[in-house]
Protein backbone atom coordinates (compact mmCIF):
# COMPACT_ATOMS: atom_id res chain seq x y z
CA UNK A 1 0.00 0.00 0.00
CA UNK A 2 1.14 3.33 -1.03
CA UNK A 3 2.05 6.07 1.72
CA UNK A 4 -0.23 8.86 1.87
CA UNK A 5 -0.26 11.53 4.32
CA UNK A 6 -3.87 12.78 4.79
CA UNK A 7 -4.96 8.79 5.33
CA UNK A 8 -1.99 8.03 7.60
CA UNK A 9 -2.80 10.93 9.75
CA UNK A 10 -6.70 10.38 9.95
CA UNK A 11 -6.02 6.82 10.99
CA UNK A 12 -3.65 8.48 13.86
CA UNK A 13 -6.06 10.88 14.96
CA UNK A 14 -8.73 8.19 15.41
CA UNK A 15 -6.18 5.92 17.04
CA UNK A 16 -5.69 8.67 19.76
CA UNK A 17 -9.37 9.42 20.10
CA UNK A 18 -10.02 5.54 21.09
CA UNK A 19 -7.31 5.38 23.22
CA UNK A 20 -8.26 8.27 25.36
CA UNK A 21 -12.10 7.15 24.88
CA UNK A 22 -10.88 3.98 26.20
CA UNK A 23 -9.23 5.14 29.16
CA UNK A 24 -12.49 7.49 30.09
CA UNK A 25 -14.63 4.73 29.96
CA UNK A 26 -12.52 2.59 32.06
CA UNK A 27 -11.54 5.75 35.10
CA UNK A 28 -15.46 6.46 34.56
CA UNK A 29 -16.14 2.84 35.53
CA UNK A 30 -13.85 2.00 38.03
CA UNK A 31 -12.74 5.53 39.74
CA UNK A 32 -15.57 7.61 40.34
CA UNK A 33 -15.67 7.38 44.13
CA UNK A 34 -12.18 5.70 44.84
CA UNK A 35 -11.81 6.13 48.69
CA UNK A 36 -8.55 7.79 50.25
CA UNK A 37 -6.17 4.91 51.20
CA UNK A 38 -6.88 6.59 54.73
CA UNK A 39 -10.39 5.64 55.18
CA UNK A 40 -9.71 1.88 54.11
CA UNK A 41 -7.29 1.16 56.80
CA UNK A 42 -9.56 0.22 59.61
CA UNK A 43 -7.98 1.06 63.78
CA UNK A 44 -8.94 -1.96 65.68
CA UNK A 45 -7.42 -0.79 68.44
CA UNK A 46 -4.68 -2.12 71.23
CA UNK A 47 -3.92 -6.02 70.97
CA UNK A 48 -4.56 -6.94 75.00
CA UNK A 49 -8.18 -5.78 74.54
CA UNK A 50 -8.42 -9.16 72.37
CA UNK A 51 -8.66 -12.70 74.03
CA UNK A 52 -7.06 -15.56 72.93
CA UNK A 53 -8.90 -17.62 70.92
CA UNK A 54 -12.09 -15.56 70.06
CA UNK A 55 -13.22 -14.25 66.60
CA UNK A 56 -15.03 -10.32 66.75
CA UNK A 57 -16.65 -9.22 63.66
CA UNK A 58 -16.54 -6.21 62.10
CA UNK A 59 -18.71 -6.88 59.82
CA UNK A 60 -19.49 -3.37 57.98
CA UNK A 61 -15.28 -3.34 57.66
CA UNK A 62 -16.14 -7.12 55.48
CA UNK A 63 -14.07 -8.54 58.32
CA UNK A 64 -13.77 -11.12 61.11
CA UNK A 65 -10.90 -10.11 63.23
CA UNK A 66 -9.28 -13.86 64.96
CA UNK A 67 -6.67 -14.34 67.87
CA UNK A 68 -5.60 -17.48 67.58
CA UNK A 69 -3.94 -19.73 70.65
CA UNK A 70 -0.36 -18.26 70.18
CA UNK A 71 -1.51 -14.12 69.80
CA UNK A 72 -1.12 -14.09 66.48
CA UNK A 73 -3.98 -11.95 64.19
CA UNK A 74 -5.99 -12.59 61.44
CA UNK A 75 -8.04 -10.64 59.66
CA UNK A 76 -10.44 -12.75 57.73
CA UNK A 77 -12.96 -11.81 55.16
CA UNK A 78 -16.36 -12.28 55.35
CA UNK A 79 -16.47 -13.23 51.74
CA UNK A 80 -17.51 -17.13 51.13
CA UNK A 81 -15.13 -18.17 48.38
CA UNK A 82 -17.73 -20.19 46.77
CA UNK A 83 -20.02 -17.55 45.63
CA UNK A 84 -19.65 -14.30 47.81
CA UNK A 85 -22.46 -14.62 50.67
CA UNK A 86 -21.68 -13.40 53.76
CA UNK A 87 -20.24 -16.70 56.52
CA UNK A 88 -21.43 -16.81 59.91
CA UNK A 89 -18.86 -17.59 63.04
CA UNK A 90 -19.80 -21.00 64.18
CA UNK A 91 -19.29 -20.91 67.72
CA UNK A 92 -19.24 -24.79 68.12
CA UNK A 93 -16.72 -24.92 66.11
CA UNK A 94 -14.85 -22.06 66.18
CA UNK A 95 -14.97 -22.30 62.44
CA UNK A 96 -17.09 -20.38 59.70
CA UNK A 97 -20.02 -21.75 58.01
CA UNK A 98 -21.96 -20.39 54.37
CA UNK A 99 -25.76 -20.01 54.80
CA UNK A 100 -26.08 -19.77 51.02
CA UNK A 101 -24.52 -23.02 49.95
CA UNK A 102 -23.07 -24.79 52.93
CA UNK A 103 -19.99 -24.53 52.28
CA UNK A 104 -17.84 -25.08 55.65
CA UNK A 105 -14.37 -23.55 57.08
CA UNK A 106 -12.08 -24.03 59.62
CA UNK A 107 -11.12 -21.80 62.18
CA UNK A 108 -8.09 -21.03 60.06
CA UNK A 109 -9.96 -20.00 57.19
CA UNK A 110 -9.61 -23.65 55.46
CA UNK A 111 -12.34 -25.69 53.58
CA UNK A 112 -14.14 -28.11 55.56
CA UNK A 113 -16.86 -28.94 53.41
CA UNK A 114 -17.67 -28.12 49.47
CA UNK A 115 -18.56 -26.52 47.36
CA UNK A 116 -16.01 -23.93 48.21
CA UNK A 117 -12.64 -24.64 46.31
CA UNK A 118 -10.50 -22.16 48.31
CA UNK A 119 -9.75 -21.00 51.85
CA UNK A 120 -10.76 -17.96 52.72
CA UNK A 121 -9.34 -14.69 52.09
CA UNK A 122 -7.67 -12.28 54.49
CA UNK A 123 -6.61 -8.58 54.50
CA UNK A 124 -2.80 -7.85 55.87
CA UNK A 125 -2.39 -6.20 59.23
CA UNK A 126 -0.13 -3.49 60.49
CA UNK A 127 1.19 -2.59 64.05
CA UNK A 128 1.47 1.48 64.79
CA UNK A 129 2.22 2.93 67.63
CA UNK A 130 0.72 -0.40 69.79
CA UNK A 131 -2.37 0.04 67.61
CA UNK A 132 -3.77 -2.74 65.45
CA UNK A 133 -5.10 -1.67 61.61
CA UNK A 134 -6.16 -3.80 58.48
CA UNK A 135 -5.78 -2.78 55.11
CA UNK A 136 -9.34 -3.11 53.58
CA UNK A 137 -8.06 -1.92 50.37
CA UNK A 138 -6.16 -5.25 49.19
CA UNK A 139 -7.91 -8.71 49.79
CA UNK A 140 -5.22 -11.71 49.91
CA UNK A 141 -6.07 -14.83 48.18
CA UNK A 142 -4.34 -18.49 49.71
CA UNK A 143 -3.88 -21.46 48.66
CA UNK A 144 -3.68 -22.68 52.03
CA UNK A 145 -3.39 -21.55 55.47
CA UNK A 146 0.48 -20.47 56.53
CA UNK A 147 1.91 -19.32 59.83
CA UNK A 148 3.06 -16.17 57.70
CA UNK A 149 -0.28 -15.08 57.01
CA UNK A 150 -0.84 -14.05 60.96
CA UNK A 151 0.36 -10.79 62.14
CA UNK A 152 2.01 -10.83 65.84
CA UNK A 153 2.85 -7.72 68.24
CA UNK B 1 -61.18 -16.47 19.31
CA UNK B 2 -57.91 -16.06 17.31
CA UNK B 3 -60.16 -16.76 14.18
CA UNK B 4 -63.38 -14.14 15.58
CA UNK B 5 -60.22 -11.55 16.58
CA UNK B 6 -58.37 -12.09 12.96
CA UNK B 7 -62.08 -11.41 11.40
CA UNK B 8 -63.68 -8.37 13.55
CA UNK B 9 -60.11 -6.49 12.39
CA UNK B 10 -60.53 -7.45 8.69
CA UNK B 11 -63.80 -6.28 8.75
CA UNK B 12 -63.76 -2.94 10.63
CA UNK B 13 -59.55 -1.91 10.80
CA UNK B 14 -58.92 -2.28 7.18
CA UNK B 15 -60.17 -1.71 4.32
CA UNK B 16 -60.08 -4.87 2.07
CA UNK B 17 -62.47 -4.30 -0.75
CA UNK B 18 -59.93 -2.72 -3.43
CA UNK B 19 -56.70 -3.10 -2.11
CA UNK B 20 -55.40 -1.92 -5.66
CA UNK B 21 -57.27 1.54 -5.67
CA UNK B 22 -57.37 2.70 -2.05
CA UNK B 23 -55.05 4.88 -0.04
CA UNK B 24 -53.35 2.70 2.72
CA UNK B 25 -53.56 3.57 6.27
CA UNK B 26 -50.29 4.41 8.32
CA UNK B 27 -50.31 1.29 10.21
CA UNK B 28 -50.46 -0.79 6.55
CA UNK B 29 -47.47 1.75 5.52
CA UNK B 30 -45.35 0.75 8.23
CA UNK B 31 -46.23 -2.94 7.50
CA UNK B 32 -45.10 -2.25 3.74
CA UNK B 33 -41.54 -1.22 5.18
CA UNK B 34 -41.39 -4.27 7.31
CA UNK B 35 -42.37 -6.57 4.52
CA UNK B 36 -42.72 -7.24 0.93
CA UNK B 37 -46.11 -6.55 -0.78
CA UNK B 38 -46.45 -10.46 -1.53
CA UNK B 39 -45.20 -13.32 0.46
CA UNK B 40 -45.69 -17.16 0.39
CA UNK B 41 -48.63 -18.39 1.68
CA UNK B 42 -47.13 -20.93 3.33
CA UNK B 43 -45.30 -18.39 5.65
CA UNK B 44 -48.18 -16.77 6.62
CA UNK B 45 -49.42 -19.76 8.57
CA UNK B 46 -49.25 -19.12 12.37
CA UNK B 47 -47.06 -22.38 13.38
CA UNK B 48 -44.30 -21.91 10.63
CA UNK B 49 -42.82 -19.00 13.36
CA UNK B 50 -45.33 -18.81 15.98
CA UNK B 51 -44.88 -15.30 15.89
CA UNK B 52 -42.17 -15.20 18.06
CA UNK B 53 -39.72 -12.48 16.56
CA UNK B 54 -42.78 -10.50 16.20
CA UNK B 55 -43.46 -11.20 19.87
CA UNK B 56 -40.07 -9.65 20.83
CA UNK B 57 -39.96 -6.65 19.16
CA UNK B 58 -43.45 -6.05 20.84
CA UNK B 59 -42.20 -6.91 24.23
CA UNK B 60 -38.95 -4.58 23.47
CA UNK B 61 -41.22 -1.55 22.23
CA UNK B 62 -43.26 -2.10 25.73
CA UNK B 63 -40.22 -2.13 27.64
CA UNK B 64 -38.38 0.85 26.12
CA UNK B 65 -41.84 2.69 26.82
CA UNK B 66 -42.50 1.67 30.20
CA UNK B 67 -38.67 2.11 30.97
CA UNK B 68 -38.42 5.51 30.02
CA UNK B 69 -41.77 6.60 32.49
CA UNK B 70 -40.12 4.64 35.18
CA UNK B 71 -36.69 6.45 34.87
CA UNK B 72 -38.38 9.51 35.78
CA UNK B 73 -38.80 7.99 39.11
CA UNK B 74 -36.05 6.11 39.88
CA UNK B 75 -32.66 7.56 41.56
CA UNK B 76 -29.48 5.16 40.72
CA UNK B 77 -27.93 5.86 44.40
CA UNK B 78 -27.49 2.95 46.71
CA UNK B 79 -28.96 5.29 49.36
CA UNK B 80 -32.32 6.46 47.61
CA UNK B 81 -32.95 3.54 44.83
CA UNK B 82 -35.18 1.31 47.43
CA UNK B 83 -36.91 4.57 48.63
CA UNK B 84 -37.15 5.72 45.20
CA UNK B 85 -39.14 2.26 44.39
CA UNK B 86 -40.98 2.02 47.35
CA UNK B 87 -42.44 5.39 46.54
CA UNK B 88 -43.40 4.91 42.88
CA UNK B 89 -45.24 1.34 44.68
CA UNK B 90 -46.92 3.28 46.79
CA UNK B 91 -47.54 7.33 46.17
CA UNK B 92 -47.56 7.14 42.36
CA UNK B 93 -50.82 6.26 40.99
CA UNK B 94 -50.31 3.28 38.53
CA UNK B 95 -46.54 3.16 39.43
CA UNK B 96 -46.36 0.03 40.74
CA UNK B 97 -48.40 -1.30 37.49
CA UNK B 98 -45.95 0.29 35.60
CA UNK B 99 -43.18 -1.35 37.52
CA UNK B 100 -44.93 -5.10 37.16
CA UNK B 101 -45.95 -4.48 33.56
CA UNK B 102 -41.68 -3.37 33.27
CA UNK B 103 -40.76 -6.54 35.30
CA UNK B 104 -43.38 -8.86 33.76
CA UNK B 105 -42.45 -8.26 30.19
CA UNK B 106 -38.44 -8.75 30.56
CA UNK B 107 -39.00 -11.49 32.03
CA UNK B 108 -41.26 -12.83 28.98
CA UNK B 109 -38.84 -11.55 27.00
CA UNK B 110 -35.95 -13.74 27.86
CA UNK B 111 -38.49 -16.31 27.47
CA UNK B 112 -39.49 -15.51 23.71
CA UNK B 113 -36.46 -14.80 22.93
CA UNK B 114 -34.94 -18.28 23.73
CA UNK B 115 -38.45 -20.00 22.14
CA UNK B 116 -37.67 -18.13 18.61
CA UNK B 117 -34.05 -19.47 18.68
CA UNK B 118 -35.55 -22.66 19.09
CA UNK B 119 -38.01 -21.79 16.28
CA UNK B 120 -35.35 -20.66 13.86
CA UNK B 121 -32.78 -23.48 15.37
CA UNK B 122 -34.99 -26.53 14.99
CA UNK B 123 -36.96 -25.03 11.47
CA UNK B 124 -33.31 -25.13 9.49
CA UNK B 125 -33.50 -21.69 9.43
CA UNK B 126 -29.77 -20.57 9.96
CA UNK B 127 -28.05 -22.08 7.01
CA UNK B 128 -25.97 -20.44 4.30
CA UNK B 129 -27.65 -16.72 3.57
CA UNK B 130 -29.30 -17.06 7.46
CA UNK B 131 -26.14 -18.11 8.64
CA UNK B 132 -24.68 -14.04 9.93
CA UNK B 133 -28.35 -13.35 10.99
CA UNK B 134 -27.86 -16.37 13.86
CA UNK B 135 -24.91 -14.65 15.16
CA UNK B 136 -26.71 -10.98 15.08
CA UNK B 137 -29.69 -13.14 16.83
CA UNK B 138 -26.85 -14.66 19.22
CA UNK B 139 -25.97 -11.36 19.67
CA UNK B 140 -29.43 -9.75 20.44
CA UNK B 141 -29.78 -13.27 22.65
CA UNK B 142 -26.92 -11.80 24.67
CA UNK B 143 -28.52 -8.19 24.84
CA UNK B 144 -31.34 -9.69 26.26
CA UNK B 145 -29.67 -11.44 28.93
CA UNK B 146 -27.61 -8.54 29.72
CA UNK B 147 -30.21 -5.77 29.93
CA UNK B 148 -31.80 -8.62 32.07
CA UNK B 149 -29.29 -8.74 34.45
CA UNK B 150 -28.35 -5.01 34.81
CA UNK B 151 -32.35 -4.05 35.40
CA UNK B 152 -32.36 -6.73 38.05
CA UNK B 153 -29.86 -4.97 40.56
CA UNK B 154 -31.58 -2.13 40.26
CA UNK B 155 -34.39 -2.07 42.84
CA UNK B 156 -31.19 -2.93 45.47
CA UNK B 157 -33.36 -4.74 47.50
CA UNK B 158 -31.71 -8.27 48.74
CA UNK B 159 -33.01 -9.98 45.96
CA UNK B 160 -31.44 -7.87 43.54
CA UNK B 161 -28.02 -7.36 45.59
CA UNK B 162 -27.50 -11.09 46.81
CA UNK B 163 -28.41 -12.30 43.05
CA UNK B 164 -26.04 -10.20 41.42
CA UNK B 165 -23.36 -10.81 44.00
CA UNK B 166 -24.09 -14.42 42.93
CA UNK B 167 -23.71 -14.09 39.38
CA UNK B 168 -20.60 -11.87 39.01
CA UNK B 169 -18.38 -14.38 41.47
CA UNK B 170 -19.21 -17.04 39.08
CA UNK B 171 -16.58 -15.44 36.69
CA UNK B 172 -13.96 -15.13 39.74
CA UNK B 173 -13.49 -18.92 38.90
CA UNK B 174 -12.09 -17.79 35.02
CA UNK B 175 -8.21 -18.51 35.75
CA UNK B 176 -5.70 -15.39 35.29
CA UNK B 177 -8.39 -12.70 34.71
CA UNK B 178 -11.53 -13.81 36.49
CA UNK B 179 -10.74 -11.85 39.67
CA UNK B 180 -10.18 -8.84 37.47
CA UNK B 181 -13.47 -9.22 35.24
CA UNK B 182 -15.40 -10.13 38.16
CA UNK B 183 -14.21 -6.62 39.91
CA UNK B 184 -14.18 -4.63 36.51
CA UNK B 185 -18.14 -5.69 36.10
CA UNK B 186 -18.66 -4.75 39.87
CA UNK B 187 -16.08 -2.07 39.88
CA UNK B 188 -14.64 -3.41 43.15
CA UNK B 189 -14.51 -6.56 45.59
CA UNK B 190 -18.30 -5.59 46.74
CA UNK B 191 -21.06 -4.36 45.03
CA UNK B 192 -21.35 -0.80 45.69
CA UNK B 193 -22.54 3.17 44.52
CA UNK B 194 -20.45 2.88 41.27
CA UNK B 195 -21.50 -0.71 40.10
CA UNK B 196 -25.39 0.63 40.69
CA UNK B 197 -24.51 3.61 38.54
CA UNK B 198 -22.64 1.44 35.64
CA UNK B 199 -25.55 -1.26 35.65
CA UNK B 200 -27.87 2.04 35.17
CA UNK B 201 -26.40 3.49 32.48
CA UNK B 202 -25.65 0.27 30.84
CA UNK B 203 -29.77 -0.53 31.64
CA UNK B 204 -31.19 2.85 30.54
CA UNK B 205 -28.66 3.82 27.46
CA UNK B 206 -26.00 1.66 26.50
CA UNK B 207 -27.58 -1.50 25.83
CA UNK B 208 -30.70 -0.64 24.50
CA UNK B 209 -29.22 1.66 22.16
CA UNK B 210 -27.57 -1.49 21.02
CA UNK B 211 -30.96 -3.06 21.03
CA UNK B 212 -31.85 -0.67 17.97
CA UNK B 213 -28.96 -1.23 15.53
CA UNK B 214 -28.92 -4.74 15.89
CA UNK B 215 -32.79 -5.27 15.93
CA UNK B 216 -32.31 -3.37 11.98
CA UNK B 217 -29.83 -5.35 11.26
CA UNK B 218 -31.44 -8.53 12.41
CA UNK B 219 -35.24 -7.22 10.30
CA UNK B 220 -32.71 -6.16 7.57
CA UNK B 221 -31.11 -9.61 6.97
CA UNK B 222 -34.16 -11.46 7.19
CA UNK B 223 -35.87 -9.36 4.53
CA UNK B 224 -32.19 -9.89 2.44
CA UNK B 225 -32.69 -13.79 2.74
CA UNK B 226 -36.33 -14.16 1.32
CA UNK B 227 -38.48 -13.92 4.35
CA UNK B 228 -39.12 -16.55 6.41
CA UNK B 229 -37.14 -20.42 5.50
CA UNK B 230 -39.28 -23.03 3.81
CA UNK B 231 -39.17 -26.08 2.65
CA UNK B 232 -38.43 -25.92 -1.19
CA UNK B 233 -41.60 -26.68 -3.49
CA UNK B 234 -41.74 -26.21 -7.19
CA UNK B 235 -44.74 -24.22 -7.40
CA UNK B 236 -45.06 -21.74 -4.69
CA UNK B 237 -48.45 -19.64 -3.88
CA UNK B 238 -47.60 -15.59 -3.32
CA UNK B 239 -50.34 -14.02 -1.43
CA UNK B 240 -50.90 -10.17 -0.40
CA UNK B 241 -49.34 -9.57 2.63
CA UNK B 242 -52.18 -6.75 3.82
CA UNK B 243 -54.40 -8.48 5.10
CA UNK B 244 -53.06 -11.84 5.15
CA UNK B 245 -49.99 -11.92 6.98
CA UNK B 246 -50.82 -8.04 8.69
CA UNK B 247 -54.14 -9.41 10.37
CA UNK B 248 -52.18 -11.98 11.99
CA UNK B 249 -49.43 -9.79 12.87
CA UNK B 250 -51.98 -7.13 14.57
CA UNK B 251 -54.04 -10.49 16.15
CA UNK B 252 -51.06 -11.60 18.10
CA UNK B 253 -50.07 -8.32 19.65
CA UNK B 254 -53.23 -7.83 20.90
CA UNK B 255 -53.53 -10.43 22.39
CA UNK B 256 -49.73 -10.54 23.76
CA UNK B 257 -50.89 -6.66 25.59
CA UNK B 258 -54.14 -7.70 26.86
CA UNK B 259 -52.50 -10.96 28.29
CA UNK B 260 -49.66 -8.79 30.10
CA UNK B 261 -52.32 -6.16 31.16
CA UNK B 262 -54.94 -8.55 32.84
CA UNK B 263 -51.85 -10.73 34.35
CA UNK B 264 -50.15 -7.60 35.83
CA UNK B 265 -53.64 -6.70 37.63
CA UNK B 266 -52.92 -10.30 39.59
CA UNK B 267 -49.28 -10.09 40.01
CA UNK B 268 -46.52 -7.25 41.31
CA UNK B 269 -43.10 -7.25 40.60
CA UNK B 270 -41.21 -8.97 43.67
CA UNK B 271 -39.67 -6.33 46.20
CA UNK B 272 -38.00 -7.74 49.53
CA UNK B 273 -36.56 -5.94 52.31
CA UNK B 274 -33.68 -3.50 51.48
CA UNK B 275 -30.19 -4.72 50.63
CA UNK B 276 -28.28 -5.83 53.31
CA UNK B 277 -24.37 -6.59 52.27
CA UNK B 278 -23.83 -8.24 55.84
CA UNK B 279 -26.95 -10.71 55.33
CA UNK B 280 -27.07 -13.01 52.88
CA UNK B 281 -30.28 -14.80 52.43
CA UNK B 282 -30.73 -18.20 52.85
CA UNK B 283 -30.78 -19.55 50.02
CA UNK B 284 -29.04 -17.09 47.71
CA UNK B 285 -30.02 -18.00 43.73
CA UNK B 286 -28.65 -15.98 41.04
CA UNK B 287 -30.97 -14.38 38.69
CA UNK B 288 -33.50 -17.48 38.06
CA UNK B 289 -32.04 -17.82 33.57
CA UNK B 290 -28.54 -18.36 35.20
CA UNK B 291 -29.94 -20.81 38.05
CA UNK B 292 -28.46 -23.57 35.79
CA UNK B 293 -24.91 -22.49 35.64
CA UNK B 294 -25.35 -21.88 38.78
CA UNK B 295 -26.61 -25.77 39.72
CA UNK B 296 -23.44 -26.56 36.92
CA UNK B 297 -21.51 -24.93 39.94
CA UNK B 298 -22.29 -27.17 42.77
CA UNK B 299 -21.36 -30.37 41.27
CA UNK B 300 -18.53 -29.81 39.43
CA UNK B 301 -15.05 -28.39 39.59
CA UNK B 302 -15.04 -24.28 38.46
CA UNK B 303 -12.30 -25.26 35.74
CA UNK B 304 -14.52 -27.15 34.27
CA UNK B 305 -18.44 -25.62 35.28
CA UNK B 306 -17.17 -21.68 34.40
CA UNK B 307 -14.58 -22.22 32.14
CA UNK B 308 -14.80 -25.22 29.58
CA UNK B 309 -18.05 -26.42 29.46
CA UNK B 310 -19.48 -22.36 28.73
CA UNK B 311 -16.75 -21.37 26.59
CA UNK B 312 -17.14 -24.95 24.62
CA UNK B 313 -21.05 -23.97 24.13
CA UNK B 314 -20.28 -20.60 22.83
CA UNK B 315 -18.01 -21.22 19.96
CA UNK B 316 -20.52 -24.55 19.51
CA UNK B 317 -23.52 -21.69 19.11
CA UNK B 318 -21.62 -19.51 16.81
CA UNK B 319 -20.20 -22.24 14.42
CA UNK B 320 -23.58 -24.30 14.48
CA UNK B 321 -24.83 -22.92 10.62
CA UNK B 322 -21.04 -22.94 9.36
CA UNK B 323 -20.47 -26.88 10.28
CA UNK B 324 -20.38 -29.28 7.32
CA UNK B 325 -23.90 -30.64 7.01
CA UNK B 326 -24.50 -33.96 4.67
CA UNK B 327 -28.44 -33.59 4.33
CA UNK B 328 -29.36 -29.97 4.58
CA UNK B 329 -33.59 -29.74 4.05
CA UNK B 330 -33.76 -26.15 5.23
CA UNK B 331 -37.42 -25.03 6.11
CA UNK B 332 -37.85 -28.57 7.23
CA UNK B 333 -39.20 -28.75 10.95
CA UNK B 334 -36.06 -30.99 12.51
CA UNK B 335 -34.84 -31.90 9.08
CA UNK B 336 -36.98 -34.62 8.89
CA UNK B 337 -39.50 -37.13 10.59
CA UNK B 338 -36.28 -39.63 12.00
CA UNK B 339 -34.57 -36.10 13.20
CA UNK B 340 -38.24 -35.14 14.83
CA UNK B 341 -38.13 -38.35 16.62
CA UNK B 342 -34.36 -38.63 17.55
CA UNK B 343 -34.87 -34.85 18.96
CA UNK B 344 -37.87 -35.66 20.89
CA UNK B 345 -36.60 -38.72 22.42
CA UNK B 346 -33.44 -37.20 23.14
CA UNK B 347 -35.00 -34.47 24.95
CA UNK B 348 -37.04 -36.80 27.30
CA UNK B 349 -33.71 -38.79 27.81
CA UNK B 350 -31.79 -35.85 28.78
CA UNK B 351 -34.43 -34.27 31.45
CA UNK B 352 -34.43 -37.88 33.28
CA UNK B 353 -31.03 -38.68 32.62
CA UNK B 354 -29.87 -35.16 34.07
CA UNK B 355 -32.32 -35.34 36.93
CA UNK B 356 -31.41 -38.76 38.22
CA UNK B 357 -27.46 -37.83 37.82
CA UNK B 358 -28.17 -34.60 39.91
CA UNK B 359 -30.51 -36.78 42.53
CA UNK B 360 -27.75 -39.11 42.87
CA UNK B 361 -24.51 -36.74 43.08
CA UNK B 362 -26.63 -34.89 45.75
CA UNK B 363 -27.62 -38.07 47.84
CA UNK B 364 -25.14 -41.24 47.20
CA UNK B 365 -21.91 -40.02 44.93
CA UNK B 366 -19.17 -37.98 46.82
CA UNK B 367 -16.75 -38.01 44.66
CA UNK B 368 -15.37 -35.37 47.08
CA UNK B 369 -14.48 -37.77 49.94
CA UNK B 370 -14.22 -40.83 48.21
CA UNK B 371 -11.03 -39.53 46.26
CA UNK B 372 -9.87 -36.83 48.61
CA UNK B 373 -6.62 -38.03 48.09
CA UNK B 374 -6.18 -36.91 44.42
CA UNK B 375 -6.67 -33.38 43.23
CA UNK B 376 -9.66 -32.06 42.70
CA UNK B 377 -9.67 -31.35 39.32
CA UNK B 378 -10.19 -35.22 38.90
CA UNK B 379 -12.60 -35.78 41.93
CA UNK B 380 -15.06 -33.38 41.26
CA UNK B 381 -14.20 -32.60 37.58
CA UNK B 382 -13.29 -35.33 34.79
CA UNK B 383 -15.06 -37.99 36.95
CA UNK B 384 -18.47 -36.43 37.58
CA UNK B 385 -17.81 -34.77 33.88
CA UNK B 386 -17.29 -38.73 32.78
CA UNK B 387 -20.49 -40.02 34.57
CA UNK B 388 -22.31 -37.50 32.70
CA UNK B 389 -20.59 -37.63 28.72
CA UNK B 390 -19.99 -41.47 28.92
CA UNK B 391 -24.18 -42.34 29.03
CA UNK B 392 -25.01 -39.49 26.93
CA UNK B 393 -22.36 -40.41 24.33
CA UNK B 394 -23.90 -43.97 24.59
CA UNK B 395 -27.57 -42.57 23.94
CA UNK B 396 -26.69 -40.57 20.84
CA UNK B 397 -24.77 -43.38 19.33
CA UNK B 398 -27.82 -46.02 20.07
CA UNK B 399 -30.19 -42.81 18.32
CA UNK B 400 -27.66 -43.09 15.34
CA UNK B 401 -27.55 -46.84 14.83
CA UNK B 402 -31.69 -46.31 15.54
CA UNK B 403 -33.11 -44.13 13.10
CA UNK B 404 -29.91 -44.30 10.33
CA UNK B 405 -29.78 -40.34 10.58
CA UNK B 406 -27.31 -38.00 9.31
CA UNK B 407 -24.88 -36.15 10.71
CA UNK B 408 -27.85 -33.03 10.40
CA UNK B 409 -30.07 -34.65 12.97
CA UNK B 410 -27.23 -36.02 14.88
CA UNK B 411 -25.93 -32.41 15.91
CA UNK B 412 -29.76 -31.64 16.06
CA UNK B 413 -30.10 -34.45 18.86
CA UNK B 414 -26.41 -32.97 20.51
CA UNK B 415 -27.57 -29.68 21.05
CA UNK B 416 -30.72 -30.74 22.36
CA UNK B 417 -29.57 -32.83 25.07
CA UNK B 418 -27.40 -30.13 25.65
CA UNK B 419 -30.10 -27.55 26.07
CA UNK B 420 -32.55 -29.91 27.87
CA UNK B 421 -30.11 -30.80 30.41
CA UNK B 422 -29.70 -26.84 31.17
CA UNK B 423 -33.19 -26.17 32.13
CA UNK B 424 -33.23 -29.21 33.90
CA UNK B 425 -30.49 -27.71 36.11
CA UNK B 426 -32.12 -24.47 36.16
CA UNK B 427 -35.69 -25.95 36.90
CA UNK B 428 -33.92 -28.38 39.78
CA UNK B 429 -32.28 -25.02 40.88
CA UNK B 430 -35.40 -22.77 41.12
CA UNK B 431 -37.90 -25.53 42.05
CA UNK B 432 -36.42 -27.92 44.41
CA UNK B 433 -33.56 -26.01 45.99
CA UNK B 434 -34.49 -24.73 49.86
CA UNK B 435 -32.23 -23.62 52.56
CA UNK B 436 -28.35 -24.27 52.19
CA UNK B 437 -29.28 -24.95 48.66
CA UNK B 438 -30.44 -28.46 49.44
CA UNK B 439 -32.64 -30.61 47.92
CA UNK B 440 -36.18 -30.36 49.00
CA UNK B 441 -36.62 -34.33 48.31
Amino acid sequence: MKFDRRRFIKRLLVAIASVEALFLIKGGITNKARLSEDKKLIRVGKSDSYEKNQVYPFLSHHFYLKRFEDGGFMALSIKCTHLGCVINHNTKTGGFNCPCHASQFSPKGEVISSPATRPLDYYPMTIKNGELYVDTSVVKRRKSFLKSQLTYV
Amino acid sequence: MFWYLSFFLEQFIMNTKHPAKRNYSSLEKFALHLHPKTIDERAVVFNRTFGLGGICALLFIILAITGMILRFSYIPTVEQAYDSIVNLNTHTIFGGFLRSLHHLSANLLVIASFLHLLRVYYSQAIFKKRAENWIYGLVLMFLVLASSFTGYLLPWDQLAYWAITIFTQIFEYIPLFGHSLANFIRSGETLNSNTLLNFYNLHTGVLPLLFVFFVGMHFWLVRKAGGVALPEVEETQKVPVIPNLLVKEVTVALLLLAGLFLAVVFYSAPLLDQANPNLSPNPSKAPWYFLGAQELLLHVHPAFSAVIIPGYLLLFFIAVPYLNYKNLNIGVWFNSPEGKKLVIHSAIFSFFFTFGLIYLLDHFLHFDVWLSSSPSWISIGIVPFLLYAIPVGAFLFYGFKKYKVHNTEMIMASTTVIMVSYLTMLLISLLLRGEGMLLIF
